[in-house]
């Protein structure tokens, strides 16, 4: 034990806590401090450690176990009592395929991660080569992200109306559309995903530009003296080098597809066949009070999602990124 | 040591949180929230919820409170605004901490009442005072006085329909329809306003005219009774209809799917708006946006469904929002003191515009169309309220709800597939399913 000690603390500061430690060894046994020191040594992370995990369980854990207790009951969200129905409301849930047909408008917001972790990969790798106007360009990249998701709603709602903004930039074009963005259900969840599109590039660009920049200058300095391109240093430099980044990036849009909500619920409420899942649970819960089903729904979504990054770690394991 | 650390920790928390949850406190259940005989014995404290934001902002409560005041010194009334009222207070009503007088959320189902809320007196002799005691009466007793009443039908602009050439209320469906094309046709303004995005406009209002169409204060009850909620000729048929085919004539705005209510006021008060349906409520806040359009808010109108039976015109009248007392307050002689000052001397309702809860007040001066053309006024019957209610959460149709008649409109203009009649078939249907699963 003191062994470790000494060889842990600081060099500098090994005199005074000897000094202290002599002073209090008058009044104690030996055999007491130590332990004493030892208790608090072994408590200090979990100290530092207590108000990040009592927020932590109260605002994670006990919640998400209430809803796995709800979802077994068959409350309305209101009444003081509730009843155990037992597994009635999976029953329901499972015996009715419309409320999972939803599903399908999360494909349209799959399809613009796609197109989103494409465009972020882009920037990011053209951002880190020196550029004028750099920094300037990361930060109008990132900006978007910054934005409340209401807030983006509200922004956009403006900009798809009739004869908004967008119409208005295409008019100049000549392209005189006067086309209802939101007004049929193909054309509304494409300019909802394309919202999504515009909100999370930032985050992907910002993910990716760290992965690419903690990638040692001198490899890209070796590759141009044997006259890489830039297309081949990207494939064989870049590419390989950010693949964890990569990899959590598709876990991240693929939950993020099927669990999509703000954007959709803010400009349309769900109208116009852009109702996801998680607007449905929403509404199974706060308009016909089902709040049971409701839970029932949001442990299925957790547990389809966590099958779903299982799955995908198991396709895709995370390897060591090993460059020189 | 660790370890044992981490579960103490934990078990901190989880007693912290437990302890949080299960409020102590026992509500004394059948008290009755009485008003106090002598204005000078009563005192404390009272917090009021109100979803009126706008009127605590500008100060309008606290005179009221100030007038209040002077009739009963010794208590002080706070209030407490709250923007999306029903959703707030819902979630707060898992606690007791949901103010002393506050507006029933009317998700809050019929029969739960008593547990929320205090009794205020039996409905026999509150019926003899007040108008829409049926809608808060459980086991004979009231919880609730309504804040005001209102009327249903349709608010136009009176200007740009003479522009059109029609001077007569319509009398059917049809000649509404027809209306309708005559000031699309004559003036170019958009003839009627679904205000599909912001959604609740084709909830309630909608909903609120089952039984001006049959003149028949029960149409309303009646729905927990029958299997074919639209079947033809039934009142909720004739009203979706006349929406339905409203979109599909084009009638209605170009972008369902990005109106905008605050603007529409103002649209409608321009002339640019035909007509919208909505509660009479609705009058004095178009006459505003005229004012602040510089026009006059004479212009706006208000008639009744187009519809009639025996020749007469009929508009159901509805209670809004009640006012009740929580049942763990500790105040609650004060607060039906300022339940009943609010209802009998503010001149709230009438500064609303509204029909007063007070059965002895006249008819509002924005009702003076409907008085003088004789337009019967039926109070809709209340008594099944909670059956149709948990019918329509079961079938998850929301006859209150914006959802159901989004889609009709989608329909209607052909954003998704189907018929009227088909829809109204799958609605027929999932009612019918509804009512097996709740009457079992």
């Amino acid at each position: 034990m003191t062994k470790t000690v000494s060889t842990a603390s600081p060099p500098a500061q090994a005199p005074l806590s000897g000094r202290a430690e002599k002073r209090r060894s008058r009044h104690e046994a030996p055999g007491e401090r130590s332990w004493r020191r030892n208790a608090l040594r072994r408590a200090t992370p979990w100290l530092f450690l207590l108000v990040p995990l009592a927020l932590l369980v109260t605002f994670t854990y006990v919640p998400v176990g209430n809803m796995i207790y709800y979802s077994f009951t068959d409350w309305d969200g209101i009444s003081p009592d509730r009843n155990f129905v037992g597994a009635e409301n999976y029953t329901e849930l499972f015996t009715r395929p419309e409320l999972f047909r939803v599903f399908a408008v999360s494909l349209y917001y799959l399809a613009a991660s796609a197109v989103q972790i494409a465009i972020a990969l882009f920037f990011a790798t053209v951002l880190s080569f020196d550029l004028r106007f750099r920094n300037l360009f990361k930060g109008i990249l990132f900006f978007p992200y910054l934005i409340n998701g209401v807030a983006i709603g509200f922004v956009f709602l403006y900009f798809f109306q009739d004869g908004g903004t967008l119409d208005s930039v295409l008019s100049w074009f000549g392209a005189n559309s006067d086309h209802a963005w939101l007004g049929s259900p193909e054309s509304a969840n494409t300019s909802l995903a394309g919202v999504s599109v515009w909100r999370f590039t930032g985050l992907n660009f910002v993910l990716f530009l760290g992965a690419i920049q903690s990638i040692p200058g001198e490899l890209y300095e070796a590759a141009q003296l044997d006259g890489a391109s830039r297309w081949q240093q990207f494939r064989n430099i870049i590419a390989p080098g950010i693949r964890p980044v990569l990899s959590l990036s598709v876990i991240l849009a693929i939950s993020g597809s099927l669990a999509v909500f703000e954007i959709p619920y803010i400009m349309t409420t769900g109208a116009t066949g852009t109702s996801t899942f998680v607007i449905q649970t929403v509404k199974l819960a706060f308009q016909f009070n089902k709040t049971g089903l409701a839970s029932a729904c949001a442990v299925v979504l957790l547990a389809i999602i966590l099958l779903i990054t299982w799955i995908q770690r198991r396709l895709v394991p995370d390897e060591r990124v090993d460059l020189v | 040591m660790g370890k044992k650390t981490l579960s103490a920790a934990l078990l901190a928390t989880t007693m912290l949180t437990v302890a949080g949850c299960s409020g102590g406190g026992s509500a004394n259940a059948n008290e009755t929230a009485a008003a106090p005989a002598n204005p000078d014995s009563v005192s404390g404290t009272i917090k009021v919820l109100t979803n009126r934001t706008d009127l605590v902002q500008d100060g309008t409560m606290k005179k009221y409170a100030a007038e209040f005041n002077k009739t009963y010194p010794k208590v002080k009334v706070k209030f407490e605004g709250i923007t999306d009222y029903e959703g707030e207070v819902k979630i707060r009503m898992n606690t007791e901490n949901y103010g002393d007088v506050l507006l029933i959320p009317s998700v809050i189902a019929k029969g739960n009442y008593p547990k929320f809320f205090a009794p205020l007196g039996n409905t026999s002799s509150m019926k003899k005072t007040y108008r829409f005691t049926d809608k808060t009466n459980v086991d004979g007793k009231t919880y609730g006085i309504a804040t005001f009443g209102t009327a249903n039908g349709f608010v136009y602009n009176k200007a740009l329909w003479k522009k059109a050439g029609i001077t007569e209320w319509p009398t059917t469906t049809q000649e509404f329809l027809a209306d309708l094309q005559a000031v699309k046709k004559k003036t170019g303004a958009t003839p009627y306003y679904t205000n599909y995005k912001d959604g609740w406009p084709l909830s309630t209002p909608w909903t609120n005219g089952v039984g001006s169409v049959s003149c028949d204060a029960k149409a309303s009850d009646e729905l927990a009774g029958t299997d074919k909620p639209w079947a033809k000729g039934s009142d909720l048929n004739t009203l979706d209809t006349l929406l339905y085919d409203i979109v599909h004539d084009d009638l209605s705005e170009k972008d369902p799917t990005t109106t905008n209510w605050e603007s529409s006021k103002s649209l409608l008060a321009k002339g640019k708006i035909g007509s919208m349906m909505l509660g009479s409520w609705a009058i004095t806040q178009m006459q505003d946006a005229a004012k602040k359009a510089g026009q006059d808010p004479d212009d706006i109108g208000f008639m009744p469904v187009p519809a009639q039976k025996n020749g007469k015109s009929c508009a159901t009248l509805v209670s809004d929002y009640q006012q009740a007392v929580n049942i763990h307050s500790d105040h609650k002689a004060a607060a039906r003191a300022w339940i009943d000052w609010f209802t009998e001397k503010s001149g709230y309702s009438a500064s609303q515009g509204a029909v007063s809860a007070l059965k002895s007040e006249t008819m509002p001066t924005t009702l003076q169309g409907y008085v003088d053309n004789d337009v019967e006024m039926v109070e809709r019957s209340e008594a099944k309220t909670a059956e149709v209610n948990a019918i329509d959460d079961a079938s998850e149709i929301g006859l209150n709800k914006q959802d159901y008649r989004q889609k009709l409109i989608d329909i209607a203009r052909g954003a998704q597939d189907g018929s009227l009649q088909d829809y109204f078939d799958d609605l027929n249907k999932r009612w019918a399913e509804a009512r097996q699963t709740v009457g079992s």
